[in-house]
């Protein structure tokens, strides 16, 4: 109950330093800008609950991005360029495969390789990163002007009065909590995160459910690059930085133990819009230093964790 | 080695070093030692981009003539790089955009001991002894000609929100500038400040949360140009038409591009190009290759950017 409690303290709080805080569009502006993040925190939650973790997860997004814009302006060129609609779905079905592919490698190498999955996602956090920095030349990777207007909407359009990335967000949470409290795979996932060797002993295949898990991170990685890419229409190398801390962070807040073992979904997703929330209040006064804005955001993350003690 | 200590005989003997290197590449080849950031965002791409550019073109000029240009992401990667220039390639002059003032004074001042001409670019160092030459950007016109343009444009009337880069002086000289200038306006009024990193994610909800806060906004300024694209996608997706003007900075060939096309809002920009590494390159070289010393300090000007001059501040080329 810590985040809820948190969130809801911090949502009346907004809303008495600034009217505005409660207004639909506001509202709505926090949780489609929160949907990067939770659905990256949403697949990292079975990773940490297994009991790994993943640092690459913001340099991976960025350059998922970058190879995607690179891809669609690719495919745009040339006498017989598909339609518009066309390549952004090539676009999206590349961004799955390689979400797919490097989670994949990160699980291999992890489970096959056994290297610790912090040192495997360090290396690739860098290597991520360099390749993006050199696709772009160091500048900005920009999405051809035709395909950003058909690919657009897919950030900005609201059905039943919710953007796009919020309905996203929430089948991705759902997904999420079946997945890990409802399937023979979520159960594999917590008893590995909470004793591996027991979990060898009871025949779980732990190499197999750990890869696994970094695959379906991957994916999540990427499902959030597709609505992300949308947004701007470009990538460069300050894409996604530090959005692992923010991914991890939002995991810990939302009452998941970094040790392993046991986590909630939805715990992640309230720590992911509480992240969210502290920064729009932030944004919305005047009241502190601008100076002191992160110090702000670590003391609440501190303090919701303080409220989660015990929960191990 | 213990009377070496003493320093009134460490500067004779630097001295003498400095002296005997100093006529010895007058006359013979020069190597040059460029150090610069990693590209890792659109401005130190095009630092890079104009470092390497510099060695093209001075290399083809001048035979007697050898530029190696090093990137490097952390400050003592770049402390480690220009020991290595020193020991391994026999530089005779250095050009360095630090990565940071204060961690690259030491290594700095170890390689103009050892007699290697020193030209520092952009971000200065803490203690200017360690250093022969400056050659930088003009951070307070920076600031200073973007209020001035905004003051006119909006006839001395009107909101104001302003988005900052990080908390660096840099950040800090230009933003002051800024108020300084803006104050003069007595109709004007800076709604807030907050940082948007230099970033145009961030710059993006920083300006939904303006937007979401204030009603009425008549101008931007986003002291940066990849900002100003985040403020320019939030204006749009909020529909709102009370802003009349963004203004970035740096001279980006995207922000300039738009200028020269005629964009609704963005019709001004204030130049900090990275061309001014190509220029402290070339200088040294000129300088050195004659044996002369360049000025201590020199100072590229900051220049509003409009409609009528942009065509000169374009460089399609350049990565930024």
């Amino acid at each position: 109950m810590g985040p809820v409690v948190a969130l809801i303290l911090l949502c009346i709080a907004g809303g008495l330093m600034n009217p505005d805080f409660a207004t639909l569009d506001n509202m709505m502006n926090v949780l489609t800008r929160t949907a990067f993040i939770g659905i990256i925190a949403v697949g990292m939650t079975f990773v940490i609950v297994s009991g790994g973790i993943d640092l690459s997860v913001g340099s991976m997004a960025a350059l998922i991005a970058g190879s995607m814009i690179v891809a669609m302006n690719f495919l745009a060129t040339g006498a017989h360029a598909p339609g518009p609609v066309t390549i952004v779905l090539a676009g999206v079905v590349l961004a799955l495969v390689f979400g797919a592919v490097f989670g994949a490698v990160h699980g291999f190498l992890i489970t096959h390789g056994k290297i610790e999955p912090f040192i495997v996602t360090l290396g690739t956090l860098g290597i991520f990163r360099a390749l993006l920095t050199w696709l772009s030349d160091g500048g900005a990777l920009t999405l051809d002007f035709n395909l950003a207007e058909t690919y657009g909407p897919v950030y900005y359009q609201s059905v039943l009065g919710v953007p796009i990335p919020v309905w996203v967000f929430a089948l991705v949470a759902a997904s999420g909590v079946v997945i890990l409290n409802r399937t023979a795979f979520g159960q594999h996932v917590q008893a590995i995160g909470s004793n591996e060797q027991v979990a060898r002993y009871a025949a779980i295949r732990v190499d197999r459910v750990k890869l696994l898990t970094y695959l379906l991170l991957g994916v999540c990685v990427a499902i959030a690059t597709v609505l992300y890419v949308p947004r701007l229409g470009s990538a460069t190398p300050t894409t996604g930085i530090l959005w692992e801390l923010e991914a991890i962070a939002a995991v810990v807040v939302g009452g998941t133990s970094l040790k392993g073992g046991a986590g909630r979904v939805l715990g992640t997703v309230v720590g992911a819009i509480l992240l969210s929330v502290i920064g729009n209040i932030l944004n919305l006064t005047s009241i502190i230093s601008v100076h002191l804005n992160a110090a702000v955001q670590g003391l609440v993350i501190i303090a919701v964790a303080y409220l989660q003690r015990g929960r191990r | 080695m213990r009377s070496l200590k003493h320093p009134v005989i460490k500067l004779a003997a630097t001295t003498v070093i400095a002296l005997g290197a100093t006529q010895a590449y007058a006359a013979d080849r020069l190597t040059i030692g460029v150090a610069v950031p990693t590209a890792t965002h659109g401005y130190t791409a095009g630092i890079v981009y104009w470092a390497n550019q510099a060695k093209k073109d001075l290399e083809a000029a001048n035979p007697n003539l050898k530029v190696i240009v090093k990137t490097a992401g952390t400050p003592p990667e770049q402390a480690n790089q220009i020991q290595d220039l020193v020991d391994v390639n026999k530089i005779g002059a250095l050009v360095i955009l630090p990565l940071d003032s204060a961690s690259q004074t030491q290594p700095v001042n170890q390689v103009k001991n050892k007699g290697v001409y020193v030209t520092v670019v952009d971000r200065g160092l803490t203690n200017p002894a360690a250093q022969n030459a400056y050659v930088a950007g003009d951070n307070a016109a920076f600031g200073r000609l973007a209020a001035e343009y905004m003051g006119k444009r909006l006839n001395g009337k009107g909101n104001i929100v302003v988005l900052r880069g990080l908390p660096t002086t840099v950040d800090n000289d230009r933003v002051n500038a800024f108020n300084e200038e803006i104050k003069k306006y007595s109709g004007i009024k800076v709604l807030d400040a907050k940082y948007g990193n230099w970033n145009r994610d961030d710059a993006f909800k920083v300006m939904q949360d303006y937007l979401t806060r204030f009603k009425q906004v008549d101008a931007v300024w986003a002291a940066d140009d990849d900002m100003a694209i985040g403020v320019q996608k939030a204006i749009e997706q909020a529909k709102r038409t009370d802003i009349k003007e963004v203004v970035g900075g740096g001279g980006a060939k995207f922000a300039v591009k738009k200028i020269m096309d005629g964009d609704k809002l963005v019709r001004a920009d204030v130049s900090y190009s990275p061309r001014f590494m190509y220029d402290a390159i070339k200088m040294t070289a000129e300088a050195r290759l004659k044996g002369q010393a360049l000025p201590a300090k020199t100072i590229v000007p900051s220049v509003l950017i409009t409609k009528e001059n942009a065509k000169q501040f374009y460089f399609p080329e350049s990565p930024y």
